[in-house]
C-alpha cells in the first residue's frame, strides 16, 4: 500500500514538474497567438496572453489567396516542405554511410576527418557567405532549389554524422556478424540489419535536418530568384518592412508555419516510443 | 518503365527496383531544378526587384501592368535580405535590371559597383534640385527619384483640436490620465535627427567652409553644443513622462491607435499600419522648438529611387521603363493606390493651409490630405547623407542616445564616447603588405606536407593500413566531396579575407594587420568596453550558462518523459518542442516584448506577485544593466534550445537496452544508482556530441543577442560573433575585420574542443596508472 502511495506521489510530482516546463514553453508562444488573433491591441501590461477583440483577419491575410488570384501561400508551403524534406533525405543519405564507416571501420585519416567535421560548425557564416554564393554561381546552382537543398544538406551533415555514429555504435556488432555468417555481404548487413535497428535515430536526425532548413530565410532569399520558388520563411519575412512591420500577420504566419513541424514531430516520436518500449536492440 | 518491359522487370526484381528509385530521385532533382532553367523566348524581360509590401506592392504591380514595353518580372524581397541579395547577385550578372531602394544606400552601392548612372532615364527638369542632389554622386545622377519619405506629426483630433505651435506646448497639453502627449521612438537615431537638426547639428559634420556647397563630410558630427542640447531636451521630455521610454515602432503604433498618445512622430507607414478603429487624426509638419530659438524640427528625408544595375543601365528599354515608372502618370498611380508622396515637382492637387486641414475630415479627400501633409513636410526635411560613413554613425549615435535617456551618463560624456567609437571603427589607411612572407610560409608548408607524405608512403605499414582503409573510403567518399566543395572551399576563402582590408572587390592584402588590431584592442585598454578580451569573457559566460541549462532541462525532461507509466506523454512531448518549432525570429521578439519595462508581461507578473504577497517589487529597465540584459538573453536562448537537448536525450534513451536496466534492478541498485551508473553513462555517446555542438552553436548564436538585447547596454552583452556581424554590416563593410573575428572564433573553439583530449593524454603520459578507464 505504502509503495503504491509513493508511486502516485511520484507520478503527481512528475506531472507537476513537466507542467511547469510546459508553461515555460507555451507562455511566450501564447503571446504570439494573442498578437496574431487580436483585432485591436491596447498597450498595457497584461499577465494573461489572451487575444483582444479576437479576429481571424490576420490569418486570412497570410493564408488567403494573393492579390493576383493564385494561391501563392500553398505553393510556397509546398516549396518549404519539398526543400526541407529533400534536405533531410539528402543530408541523411550523405551522413548514413559516413557515420557507419566512422562507427565500424578503422581507417587512415579518421581522426582528422572527425575533427574537420566538428571544425565546419565553428566558423561563423558571416565570412563564408559571399564565397559560397560565388561558388554556387560557378556551379550554375543559383536560382535553383537544388542549390539551396545542397547548401542546407551540407550544413546539416556534420551533426547528422555525429548523431548517427553514436546510434550505430550502440548497435551490437554481433548482429551484423551473424548476418555475414549467414552469407550477407558487409553492405548487405548494413542495409538489412543496421539500418532498421537504427530507425529511431535516423528519424530523429532527419527531423533535425528538416528543422534546420525549414526556418531559414537569409540563404533562401539570397539564392532563390522568383516568388513561386520562395520558401515560407522568406515570404513571412516580407511582413517586416524597413520602417514598420505587420506584426500580427507575421505572428499568424509564424504559427501556421510551425504546424507541419509539430505534425512531423508527432509522427517521428512514435519511433522514440517504439524504441523505448519494445527495446528494439537487445545487447 | 516496368510496363514497357514486363518480362525483364520480373526477371530481375531487385535491380529494377533500384533503377526505379534512382529514376525517381533523378526526376525529383530535375523537378527541383527545372524552373531555374526554363527557356525564355522573345524580348528579354525587365527584372525589377523591390522590398515594398502591402499597398505599395499592389500599387507598383498595378503601375507595371500599364507598361506597354517588354514584359517586366517583379520580385518582392524581404527588406532584411534586400541589400545582401543585391550585393551578391548583381556582380555575378544574376541580379535585376532595375531596383527600388532608399537614396542613402547609393554611396555604398556605388562603391560596390552595383549601380550605374541612370542617363536618359532621368527626366530633365522634373525634380527639385535638393531631391536631385540626393541621388547624385559627384554630380552624376545614380537614381531616378520616385517617392519621398520623412517623419511628420500625427495629431489626435479629439485630444488636440488646435495645432500646437511648438514642442513645448505639446508637453504642456492637458490630457486624460495615462495619455502621453507625444509618442515617438526617442532612442532611435533616425528620429532623434529631427531634434538634432532643429538645434543646427547633424550626425556627419558639414563639409568644407560654412556657406560652401552643402554636403556632409565623413567626420562624426554628433558632438558639441547642438548635440548636447538636443539630448538634454529629449531627456527632459522622457523624464517628465511626455514621451514614453523604450518605445519601438510597434509601441508607437499601438499607443496612437488606442488613443493613448495625443500626438506621434512617424512616417507615412504609420498611416498604413493604423487600424480602422483609430481615433480621427490629422498630419501636420513637425512643430517648432522653443528651446532652439523657434526653429522647427527637421526630419531626415529619404528619396526612394529607381536604381539601375550596370547591365540594366546599358539597355535602352530598361531606362525607358525607369522613366515611365517615375513619370507623372506613374507616380500618380503610386500616390492614388498607396498614398506615396511623389518626388516630382509637378505633382498636382496638393492641398495647403486651411484646405488641407478640412480635407482630413472629408473621407473622399483623406488620402490626398495625407500625401499633401507629407509633401509639405518633405520640403523642410533634410536629405540623408549618402556617404558610407553615414551608415556607421547609427550604432554609436544610438548608444549615446540610449545612455543619456536612461540617465546613465551626461550628454557631453556619452557623445565624446560615441565620437571615439566612430573614429575607432573607421577604416584606416593601411599600407599594403608585401605578399612574399605569406607565399614563403605557404611554400614551406606545402613542401613540408609533401615531404611528410612521401615519407609516410615509403613506410610499408602505412601503405598496408591505407590499403586496409579502402573499403571504409567507399563509405565516406561522397561526403568528403560534398562537404569539401560546399563547406570547406567557402570557409577557406572566407578565412583568407581576414588577411585583407577594404570592401569586397577591392581588397588589399595587409598580412596580420586585422589580427594585431583586434588582439591589441586597437590601441585602447585591453579590457575596455567592446574589446576582444572583454567580449570573449561575456561569450564564455553566455556559452556556459546556456549549455548548463540546456543540458539540465533537456536531461530532466527527457528522463521524465521516458517514464513508462507516464500518461499524456505524446501530448507533453509535442507541447514541449513548440519553442523549437515556431520560427525563432518571432518568438525572440515576443520575449523582448515581455521584458518591456512598462508594458511587458514580466512587469505584469511582478505586479501580480506584489498584489498577492504584498511585496514591493518594481519592474526595472531590463536592458539598462548588464546583469539583467544578460539574464534576458540567456532566458530566451535557454527557452529556444532546451527542446533540442530533450529530443536528443529521448533519442539516446531509445538506444539503451532495457535489459541492462533490468539487470541493474535485479542486482539491487536503487533508482539513483541506476540513473548515475547506468543510464547517464549510456546516454553519454548520444548526448556528448550534441552537447559539444550545442556549445559551438551557442558560442556563435548571434540572432538572439541581436533580437533581444541588441547588445545593450552599450554593447556589453554583445558576443564575439555579433562583433563580427557589426564589422561586416554596420561599420562600413569591413569584411577583413569580420573575417579575422571569425578566424579567431574558429581558433578558440577548435582549441576549446581539442584541449580536454590533449590534457587527458598529457596526464596519462605523466602518471601512467594501472587502472584502465572503466566507462569506455
Amino acid at each position: 500500500m505504502k509503495r503504491r502511495g509513493r508511486a502516485v506521489l511520484e507520478s503527481v510530482g512528475a506531472h507537476a514538474l513537466i507542467l511547469v516546463f510546459v508553461g515555460f514553453a507555451l507562455y511566450p508562444v501564447l503571446w504570439v497567438v494573442a498578437l496574431a488573433f487580436s483585432g485591436n491591441d491596447t498597450p498595457e501590461a497584461r499577465l494573461l496572453p489572451v487575444p483582444v477583440q479576437p479576429t481571424l483577419k490576420h490569418l486570412v491575410e497570410v493564408v488567403g489567396p494573393s492579390p493576383s488570384g493564385s494561391w501563392l501561400f500553398g505553393r510556397q508551403l509546398l516549396n518549404s516542405l519539398v526543400v526541407s524534406g529533400a534536405t533531410a533525405v539528402v543530408g541523411i543519405g550523405i551522413a548514413i554511410p559516413t557515420a557507419y564507416a566512422l562507427a565500424r571501420f578503422e581507417f587512415v585519416g579518421k581522426k582528422t576527418g572527425v575533427r574537420a567535421l566538428l571544425a565546419t560548425q565553428m566558423f561563423p557564416a558571416v565570412a563564408s557567405a559571399v564565397p559560397l554564393y560565388m561558388l554556387l554561381s560557378a556551379l550554375g546552382l543559383l536560382n535553383s532549389r537544388t542549390g539551396l537543398v545542397l547548401c542546407y544538406a551540407s550544413t546539416a551533415v556534420p551533426f547528422a554524422i555525429f548523431q548517427l555514429r553514436a546510434a550505430f555504435e550502440s548497435i551490437p556488432v554481433e548482429l551484423e556478424e551473424a548476418a555475414m555468417v549467414d552469407g550477407a555481404t558487409r553492405f548487405g548487413a548494413f542495409l538489412r540489419v543496421v539500418l532498421p535497428a537504427a530507425r529511431p535515430a535516423i528519424a530523429v536526425t532527419g527531423l533535425f535536418a528538416f528543422m534546420s532548413a525549414y526556418n531559414e530565410f537569409i540563404l533562401a532569399a539570397t539564392l532563390l530568384g522568383s516568388e513561386d520558388m520562395f520558401t515560407l520563411p522568406v515570404v513571412l519575412q516580407r511582413y517586416v518592412g524597413e520602417h514598420s512591420a505587420n506584426w500580427p500577420a507575421f505572428a499568424a504566419g509564424a504559427l501556421v508555419v510551425s504546424l507541419p513541424v509539430m505534425a512531423l514531430f508527432y509522427v517521428v516520436q512514435r519511433h522514440l516510443v517504439a524504441g523505448l518500449t519494445a527495446g528494439a536492440v537487445k545487447g | 518503365m516496368s510496363s514497357l518491359s514486363p518480362r525483364r522487370g520480373r526477371a530481375r526484381v531487385a535491380p529494377a527496383h533500384l533503377v526505379r528509385v534512382a529514376l525517381a530521385a533523378l526526376v525529383t532533382l530535375f523537378a527541383l531544378g527545372l524552373p531555374g532553367c526554363a527557356a525564355e523566348r522573345g524580348p528579354a524581360p525587365i527584372r525589377l526587384w523591390h522590398a515594398y509590401r502591402g499597398d505599395e506592392e499592389r500599387a507598383l504591380a498595378a503601375l507595371v501592368a500599364t507598361w506597354p514595353g517588354p514584359p517586366v518580372e517583379l520580385l518582392a524581397l524581404p527588406a532584411d535580405a534586400f541589400a545582401a541579395k543585391l550585393q551578391a547577385a548583381i556582380p555575378l550578372g544574376a541580379g535585376p535590371d532595375v531596383y527600388i531602394d532608399a537614396h542613402e544606400r547609393l554611396g555604398d552601392f556605388r562603391a560596390r559597383g552595383i549601380v550605374a548612372p541612370v542617363g536618359d532615364a532621368l527626366e530633365e527638369g522634373a525634380f527639385a534640385p535638393e531631391v536631385l542632389a540626393a541621388v547624385e554622386q559627384q554630380g552624376v545622377a545614380y537614381g531616378v527619384p520616385l517617392t519621398l519619405k520623412s517623419a511628420a506629426l500625427y495629431v489626435n483630433d479629439a485630444l488636440v483640436p488646435t495645432d500646437p505651435p511648438d514642442l513645448e506646448s505639446i508637453a504642456e497639453l492637458r490630457l486624460p490620465e495615462g495619455v502621453y502627449p507625444l509618442a515617438y521612438e526617442a532612442e532611435n537615431a533616425y528620429f532623434h535627427a529631427a531634434v538634432l537638426h532643429a538645434f543646427g547639428g547633424s550626425f556627419l559634420a558639414p563639409a568644407g567652409e560654412p556657406g560652401a556647397t552643402p554636403g556632409a563630410s565623413d567626420a562624426f558630427g554628433f558632438v558639441g553644443e547642438p548635440a548636447e542640447r538636443s539630448l538634454e531636451l529629449v531627456r527632459s521630455l522622457v523624464d517628465r513622462g511626455v514621451v514614453p521610454a523604450d518605445a519601438d515602432g510597434a509601441l508607437v503604433t499601438r499607443l496612437f491607435a488606442a488613443g493613448k498618445a495625443a500626438t506621434a512622430i512617424s512616417g507615412p507607414w504609420l498611416a498604413n499600419d493604423l487600424p480602422p478603429e483609430t481615433p480621427h487624426f490629422r498630419v501636420i509638419p513637425l512643430p517648432k522648438v522653443r528651446a532652439a530659438g523657434g526653429t522647427p524640427l527637421r526630419p531626415m528625408l529619404t528619396v526612394e529611387a529607381l536604381m539601375l544595375s550596370p547591365a540594366g543601365a546599358a539597355r535602352p528599354e530598361v531606362r525607358a521603363f525607369a522613366r515611365f515608372v517615375a513619370s507623372t502618370e506613374g507616380t500618380a498611380v503610386l500616390r492614388r493606390e498607396a498614398r506615396a508622396v511623389p518626388a516630382r515637382r509637378d505633382a498636382e492637387g496638393l492641398l495647403e493651409g486651411e484646405a488641407l486641414r478640412r480635407a482630413f475630415d472629408d473621407p473622399a479627400l483623406a488620402a490626398d490630405a495625407l500625401v499633401s501633409a507629407f509633401a509639405a513636410q518633405a520640403r523642410v526635411a533634410i536629405p540623408m547623407p549618402t556617404s558610407v560613413a553615414m551608415r556607421a554613425t547609427w550604432e554609436p549615435a544610438a548608444r549615446a542616445i540610449k545612455k543619456v535617456l536612461r540617465g546613465d551618463t551626461a550628454p557631453a560624456e556619452a557623445l565624446a564616447e560615441a565620437k571615439q567609437r566612430f573614429d575607432d571603427a573607421r577604416p584606416k589607411a593601411v599600407p599594403a603588405a608585401r605578399p612574399e612572407p605569406l607565399v614563403a610560409i605557404l611554400g614551406v608548408l606545402c613542401l613540408a606536407a609533401a615531404f611528410w607524405l612521401v615519407r609516410r608512403a615509403r613506410q610499408r605499414e602505412f601503405r598496408a593500413s591505407v590499403r586496409r582503409s579502402l573499403p571504409a573510403y567507399a563509405y565516406v567518399l561522397h561526403s568528403v566531396v560534398v562537404l569539401g566543395v560546399l563547406v570547406f572551399v567557402p570557409l577557406f576563402a572566407g578565412a583568407a579575407i581576414s588577411l585583407a582590408v577594404g570592401r569586397p572587390g577591392e581588397l588589399t592584402y595587409v598580412g596580420g594587420y586585422n589580427f594585431v588590431e583586434i588582439l591589441t584592442a586597437r590601441g585602447g585598454p585591453l579590457f575596455a568596453s567592446g574589446s576582444f578580451y572583454l567580449v570573449l569573457l561575456v561569450t564564455l559566460a553566455w556559452t556556459a550558462v546556456n549549455l548548463f541549462f540546456h543540458l539540465g532541462i533537456g536531461l530532466v525532461l527527457g528522463l521524465l518523459l521516458s517514464r513508462p507509466t507516464l500518461r499524456l506523454k505524446a501530448l507533453y512531448r509535442v507541447l514541449l518542442i513548440i519553442p523549437w518549432a515556431v520560427p525563432s525570429y518571432v518568438t525572440a521578439l515576443a520575449w523582448k516584448g515581455m521584458f518591456h519595462r512598462q508594458f511587458g508581461a514580466v512587469s505584469a507578473l511582478l505586479s501580480a506577485v506584489n498584489d498577492v504577497f504584498g511585496t514591493d517589487l518594481e519592474s526595472i529597465a531590463w536592458f539598462s544593466r548588464f546583469s539583467t540584459a544578460f539574464a534576458a538573453n540567456c532566458t530566451t536562448n535557454i527557452w529556444l534550445g532546451f527542446p533540442f537537448m530533450m529530443v536528443v536525450t529521448l533519442a539516446g534513451l531509445t538506444a539503451i537496452p532495457k535489459d541492462v536496466l533490468e539487470a541493474a534492478e535485479v542486482d539491487g541498485a536503487t533508482r539513483w544508482q541506476r540513473l548515475w551508473h547506468v543510464t547517464l553513462p549510456l546516454l553519454r555517446p548520444t548526448v556528448m556530441p550534441a552537447a559539444v555542438l550545442g556549445a559551438v552553436w551557442t558560442f556563435n548564436m548571434f540572432n538572439v543577442v541581436f533580437l533581444v538585447s541588441g547588445g545593450e547596454p552599450d554593447g556589453q552583452t554583445d558576443i564575439l560573433v555579433s562583433e563580427a556581424y557589426r564589422w561586416a554590416f554596420t561599420r562600413e563593410a569591413q569584411y577583413g575585420f569580420a573575417a579575422a573575428y571569425s578566424v579567431l572564433i574558429f581558433l578558440l573553439l577548435f582549441a576549446g574542443t581539442e584541449l580536454p583530449g590533449l590534457v587527458r593524454r598529457w596526464r596519462a603520459r605523466r602518471r601512467p596508472t594501472p587502472r584502465a578507464e572503466v566507462a569506455s
